[in-house]
């Protein structure tokens, strides 16, 4: 019952064969082992599994990796290119988005799409649109902050002080 | 969780895909954007031995106004109805139901035939196609039929589509007019299922009198479910506020919600009356812009 | 603005460097349990049961082990021959590892399928066929203590019902004095929900038994993992697994919050089968069994009970516990403290009388009794003492804040003994309150709230000012199964200046890689960014219990500035040797010894480094290292100020938190930027049992909401934008005078949020609302006290 398919990630094709029923999640980080992608349920309810596909995000915890032949796969291991981080990873640290980290691959994908189509989102926007992203450490504060100061980065603005503010 | 094994094919044409839906049986499912029925398949509450991916498709997936009606193609995501300009401009209902469907991941890959065709009162969109008045067009090796969406729901997750066949398109009578829409759900939370939802429709002539309403009703039913008495009071009348409060209790009266977790009988009759009225009011001054 | 010691570039306490840690996991090269791969590794998936209470007829594993790549099926009866089928809790209560006859709660562990595959594992189990004899379970823990309830736990010699235990602490007969004679007495029934901490990696395991060198490594899901490794020795240690054979490895941790202290059962069953086969075998869960089967949080029914004079001083408290505790006892506390440190529950407040007393039952429910990012039933105390605290305003007439602020123990009467036995250590409630209520225009949000209820609308100011107490604990009355709560921390200087330094703790998220780096920089002057900061390897770290309970800078940072301190002592003796001065003559500053009068002539701490390797003076021991156990001499007493301003919408009940203010104390803050972090991250999870979260079963002993569908866990929607500041009142006992963060804010939010719901519809008569506050269940209330109709 297998079908032999070939995923890119990343640029990179890796060739595998895979019941119907694998999930792309399990594909990705069992079969092309990158474990940066990860899984926080089972109900398509986090978002720890985002990932882009043909630049959409999606959750690959709901999608059949026999789904994704051909399409372009991009996860967080294929952010940071040889001239260093890519923005949002920059946005995410300066700006203390993440304590454990686990949502934080997801989230950054989300990210990344969210301003690919909206570049200078309000905060309400932000919210709204990782709605579909659970983080049970950082409140989001940080993380809406940190799309923010990427938002001003990747358009060129003046970059917002990463100084954490207080009343 | 994980599925049960099954059998994949793709095929590329209609034509196909209906004819494998006929050599498998019954237990062949078409996939489409895969958010309602992978999560069920993980849960091993489906276990169809035999998925026809129709994504690969051509042709199922847009959003046009063509001979007095707006047509959205089956296979059209969520997404690409939130990003629609002729949505934007008339039809508001939609920006209204799709930021509350989900969330943009799901919105993604979620269709509108897969919404409707997956038969389930929870969904938004079928109340939402109940107060646009729309009708689905059905395909089957023998051709199209078209089904009114009054006649489409026929009970929890079985609709007028038969086996082997696929809905391929959705219209909805266009807008014209002083025509407005709107719709909100309670929820839980976002990306919650309604704890109860309303959908709007109005269209007023140009002495203020309503020509046309539709009101369809989430989650409080066991079928999507259109407020009659409702609309009845609406059309030919003035629109006034006590006219709106009356469609409203109405509506409340009418359905018939069951409790649950989300709340018990008399909350959510209390909460489609509340929404009934303030949909109406949204949708009226929308059609008076 | 926070003064610094150090500068930028030494990093020290203060500063808000940025995480070391991030840069693995924005890359995605985090090293999470499910990332641990290793060849031949099998696949464990787990037979659940469907009932709550149920005696086991049959497992037929026939049809499981005909599929090809089923490896094996495990049940009770297999462990029972090894003596593995029972387990401690820590509580030295006793829990299944797998039944041998009796399913006590839905989803309990029934049998585990090893599989070549998580797919054909997950098929196997399906395919377990277990026959059934199902019971009527005991749900409701009152009906639990009725004479004709049956006894749950028979296993136990002589139990004749579900009574677990009974504690109590204050004095009864004082307190029932002042009641009987005060002016004012407010009265409550309250449930604290039993929620779960719901971390977004669930637990799981490799367990890799080597056969040939009979040594086993665990990689699992722990925020204790030394604890763990003697545990497992003293479970297994009658097969074998000694302490020694035995290295626990808890990696990187998706999460924690008091829900990975607990061992639970597919840990053990992973290591027996280990043990069994030779091969490693990788248990995961799902998040619907992470959420039915691990431990829970709270489950707390209290009757609360205030008494005061008629113009707002506070007298007494009294509060009565029924503790819901599931089929055993499996809670996280210190042994001594069944219900952990509720005592704390008489508040920010003085007065002198206040008598506890709570009794714990079984219930066919899941076990547990975990925090929930909340140090030992803190939470519980809080939400009594400050929903009491504004009952008893409202009786008296007078303004929250203002009685607050009129019953406060002052900042020159610490330290404090409380009536119920601790000695508050330091506080400044008043500054605390005043600078939260400056922030957020208290007043102005009172006029507010007249001129919008004028207009039909619901405006509600809701404050929670609550004392913490964290850092367990002191070696005299705090331990584990008889384990003392001490931490420590291990430094070593390599001869080139830079440093590793481990740790007993295990970080979740709380960036230890980076605080611990700038408490060792701020002592020895070496920048933070050549500290590496390791935990969380048994065969590496030293001793240590853990990380939960916001103890980790109260102990282990403790431990670190201490191990710090005898490093900068022998510091102090090479820069004399090779300054030729005496040490009397020298002084420090953050990176150098110099000669007093003569700057010119210093030592820098490399220096002196390289010279401890190099050119150490005679009789003195070589190289850079120092350990140190750090037994506090008492806990830290954090503290906080909230104020929540909510809208309810009249109609709908939904409700809107349009401001949150939060001021903490948790003394001298290492990161500011970090310590900011923590508060907002614990508020949402203080949002969370406010108004969403909750685990309901039904009478059948159904979990209803099983699964991240229903059980709501807040978005960023949900969750508001917070605003946190701070004001510092050093713990004076510690010796950096810090206090502990990491909950503070998870304890003290709920209360401020739901006392701001019912202020909203306090005047439609509603005295108090139940958590979560639900619209559904606000609509309720109102249709109650006739607000809405009722239909007739
Ligand atoms: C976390 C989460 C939250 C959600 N919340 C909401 C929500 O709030 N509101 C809401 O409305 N929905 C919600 N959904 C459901 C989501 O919108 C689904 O995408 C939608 O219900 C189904 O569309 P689909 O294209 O994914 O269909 P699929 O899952 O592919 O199919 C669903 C069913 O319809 C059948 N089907 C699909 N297309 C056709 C067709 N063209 N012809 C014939 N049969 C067809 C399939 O065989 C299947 O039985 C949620 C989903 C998730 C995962
Ligand atoms: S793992 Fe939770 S949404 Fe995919
Ligand atoms: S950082 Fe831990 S879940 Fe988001």
């Amino acid at each position: 019952m297998t079908k032999k398919i070939t995923l890119k990630i990343n640029g990179a094709e890796h060739t595998m064969e895979v019941e119907p029923r694998m999930l792309l999640v399990h594909a990705i980080r069992e079969n092309a082992s990158l474990t940066g992608t990860h899984i926080g349920c089972d109900t398509s309810s986090c978002g720890a599994c985002t990932i882009l596909i043909d630049g959409k995000s999606a959750k690959s915890c709901t999608i059949l990796a026999v789904q994704a032949q051909g399409k372009e796969i991009a996860t967080v291991e294929g952010l940071a290119t040889a001239e260093g981080l890519h923005p949002i990873q920059e946005g995410f640290h300066l700006n203390h988005a993440l304590h454990c980290g686990f949502c934080t691959p997801g989230m950054m994908m989300r990210a990344i799409e969210l301003l690919e189509k909206n570049p200078n989102p309000t905060e309400e926007e932000i919210r709204w649109g990782i709605s579909g992203n659970l983080c049970r450490c950082t409140g989001y504060n940080n993380i809406v902050t940190a799309i923010q100061w990427t938002s001003a980065k990747m358009q060129g603005k003046e970059l917002p002080s990463t100084e954490p503010k207080f009343v | 969780m994980i599925a049960e094994n099954f059998n994949y094919d793709a095929p590329t044409s209609l034509e196909e895909a209906i004819a494998l839906l006929h050599q498998y049986g019954d237990d062949a499912k078409i996939l489409a954007g895969g958010h309602s029925l992978i999560p069920m398949m993980k849960l091993r509450f489906a276990s169809p031995t035999h998925l026809i991916d129709i994504n690969n498709i051509p042709g199922l997936s847009y959003v046009k106004e063509e001979d007095g009606y707006l047509k959205i193609g089956a296979m059209t995501k969520e997404v690409e109805v939130e990003e629609s300009e002729i949505i934007h401009a008339k039809y508001q209902i939609f920006m209204d139901a799709t930021k509350l469907i989900a969330d943009p991941q799901v919105r993604n890959f979620g269709t509108l035939g897969g919404n409707l065709a997956h038969g389930d009162a929870a969904n938004d969109h079928p109340a939402v196609m109940i107060a646009l008045g729309a009708e689905v067009e059905i395909t089957s090796k023998d051709g199209k039929r078209t089904v009114g969406i009054d006649d489409f729901f026929h009970g929890f997750y079985t609709t007028a589509v038969e086996h082997g066949e696929v809905l391929t398109e959705i219209r909805i009578p266009a807008a014209s007019g002083n025509y407005g829409s709107a719709y909100h759900k309670a929820e839980r939370k976002v990306g919650d299922y309604a704890t109860a939802g309303v959908a709007a429709m109005i269209q007023i002539d140009d002495q203020g009198r309503c020509t046309k309403a539709g009101i369809g009703l989430t989650n409080v039913s066991p079928l999507p479910f259109r407020a009659k008495r409702s609309e009845a009071v609406l059309v030919g009348s003035d629109l006034s506020e006590a006219v709106i409060a009356q469609a409203a209790q109405y509506a409340a009266e009418d359905c018939s919600p069951s409790e649950d977790l989300r709340g018990n009988v008399e909350y959510k009759r209390h909460l489609v009356g509340v929404i009934t009225k303030r949909m109406l009011n949204k949708a009226i001054s929308r059609a008076k812009k | 603005m926070i003064k610094c010691k150090t500068s930028k570039a030494i990093g020290g306490m203060g500063h808000s460097k940025k995480r070391k840690e991030d840069a693995r996991f924005i890359q995605g090269k985090g090293n999470y349990v499910d990332d641990v791969k290793l060849p031949g590794m099998l696949y464990m998936d787990i037979v659940r049961s469907p009932y709550a209470y149920a005696k086991i007829k049959n497992i037929d594993a026939t049809a499981a082990l005909a599929i090809p790549g089923v490896v094996a099926v495990v049940t009770g009866k297999d462990l029972e021959k090894y003596g593995l089928h029972w387990m401690p809790t820590l509580m030295s209560d006793t829990q299944m590892v797998l039944p041998t006859d009796t399913v006590m709660y839905q989803a309990q562990e029934v049998a585990a399928v090893i599989a070549t595959s998580r797919y054909l594992a997950r098929d196997g189990k399906e395919a377990v066929m277990v026959d059934y004899e199902p019971m009527d379970p005991v749900m409701d823990p009152f009906k639990a203590l009725d004479e004709d309830a049956p006894v749950l736990r028979s296993d136990q010699e002589g139990k004749t019902d579900n009574h677990i235990w009974h504690w109590e602490v204050g004095d009864k007969e004082k307190t029932a004095d002042v009641f009987n004679n005060a002016d004012v007495v407010v009265k409550q029934q309250m449930h604290i929900p039993r929620i779960h901490v719901a971390s977004i990696e669930t637990c799981g395991c490799v367990a890799s038994y080597d056969k040939v060198d009979n040594h086993l490594t665990m990689y699992m899901t722990t925020q204790a993992p030394h604890a763990i490794r003697t545990v497992i020795a003293l479970v297994a240690g009658h097969v074998g697994l000694t302490e020694e054979k035995i290295r626990v490895i808890s990696p990187d941790i998706g999460g924690g919050f008091g829900g990975k202290v607990p061992v639970y059962p597919g840990y053990v069953i992973a290591i027996a089968v280990s043990f069994l086969t030779g091969a490693p075998i990788k248990w995961i869960e799902d998040r619907s069994e992470n959420l039915q089967a691990d431990s829970f949080a709270r489950d707390y029914h209290i009757t609360a009970e205030m008494a005061g004079t008629k113009d707002g001083k506070i007298q007494a408290t009294r509060f009565k516990v029924l503790a819901d505790h599931g089929y055993t006892d499996a809670s996280a506390n210190p042994s001594k403290f069944p219900t952990g440190l509720f005592s704390i529950g008489t508040g920010s407040y003085d007065y002198g009388a206040a008598y506890m007393e709570a009794d714990a039952v079984y219930t066919n429910k899941p076990p547990g009794g975990v925090a929930y990012r909340c140090s030992f039933r803190v939470t519980e105390a809080v939400h009594a003492i400050e929903r009491m605290t504004d009952m008893f305003a409202k009786k008296v007439g007078k303004d929250p804040a203002q009685l607050r602020m009129e019953n406060f123990i002052k900042k020159e009467d610490f330290p404090w003994a409380s009536p119920t036995g601790w000695s508050y250590d330091s506080g400044d409630y008043h500054a605390g309150l005043q600078k939260a209520m400056d922030a957020i225009g208290y007043h102005d949000l009172r006029k507010e709230q007249i001129e919008m209820r004028a207009q039909g609308k619901f405006l509600g100011i809701g404050i929670s000012t609550f004392t913490e107490v964290v850092g367990a604990g002191p070696s005299q009355d705090f331990d584990i199964l008889g384990i003392k709560m001490f931490d420590s921390a291990e430094i070593r200087v390599h001869p080139t200046g830079k440093a590793i330094a481990r740790f007993g703790t295990k970080s979740q998220g709380q960036g230890h890689e980076t605080t611990y780096a700038q408490i060792i920089a701020e002592e020895l002057g070496i920048p933070m960014e050549h500290i590496q900061i390791e935990e969380g390897d048994t065969d590496t770290a030293p001793y240590g219990l853990g990380t939960y309970a916001s103890r980790s800078t109260p102990t282990a940072g403790a431990a670190a500035a201490m191990a710090a301190r005898k490093l900068r002592d022998k510091a102090k003796k090479i820069a004399a040797h090779l300054l030729e001065v005496s040490e009397q003559d020298l002084e420090w500053e953050p990176g150098k010894f110099f000669v007093k009068g003569a700057p010119e002539k210093a030592k820098t701490i490399q220096e002196i480094v390289f010279a401890a390797y190099t050119n150490h003076p005679e009789g003195m021991e070589g190289g850079f290292e120092a350990t140190h156990y750090y037994d506090p001499p008492n806990l830290t007493f954090p503290s906080g100020a909230y104020i929540c301003v909510v809208e309810v919408d009249a109609e709908t009940c939904d409700i809107k938190v349009r401001r949150f203010v939060a001021i903490d104390d948790c003394g001298n803050i290492i990161n500011p930027m970090i310590v900011q972090g923590q508060v907002h991250g614990g508020l949402t999870q203080g949002i969370a049992p406010a108004m969403y979260e909750e685990l309901i079963y039904d009478k059948a002993g159904n979990i209803l909401n099983g699964t991240f569908m229903d059980y709501l866990v807040p978005t960023a929607v949900e969750s508001p934008s917070w605003e946190t500041g701070h004001t510092v009142t050093p713990a004076p006992h510690h010796p950096i005078g810090a206090k502990g963060v990491g909950e503070s804010p998870t304890v003290g939010a709920p209360p401020a949020i739901v006392n701001a719901i019912v202020d909203a519809v306090a005047h439609l008569g509603i005295k108090h609302l139940e958590i979560p506050v639900t619209p559904f269940k606000l609509f309720k209330e109102l249709q109650k006290v006739g607000y809405f109709k009722k239909a007739t």
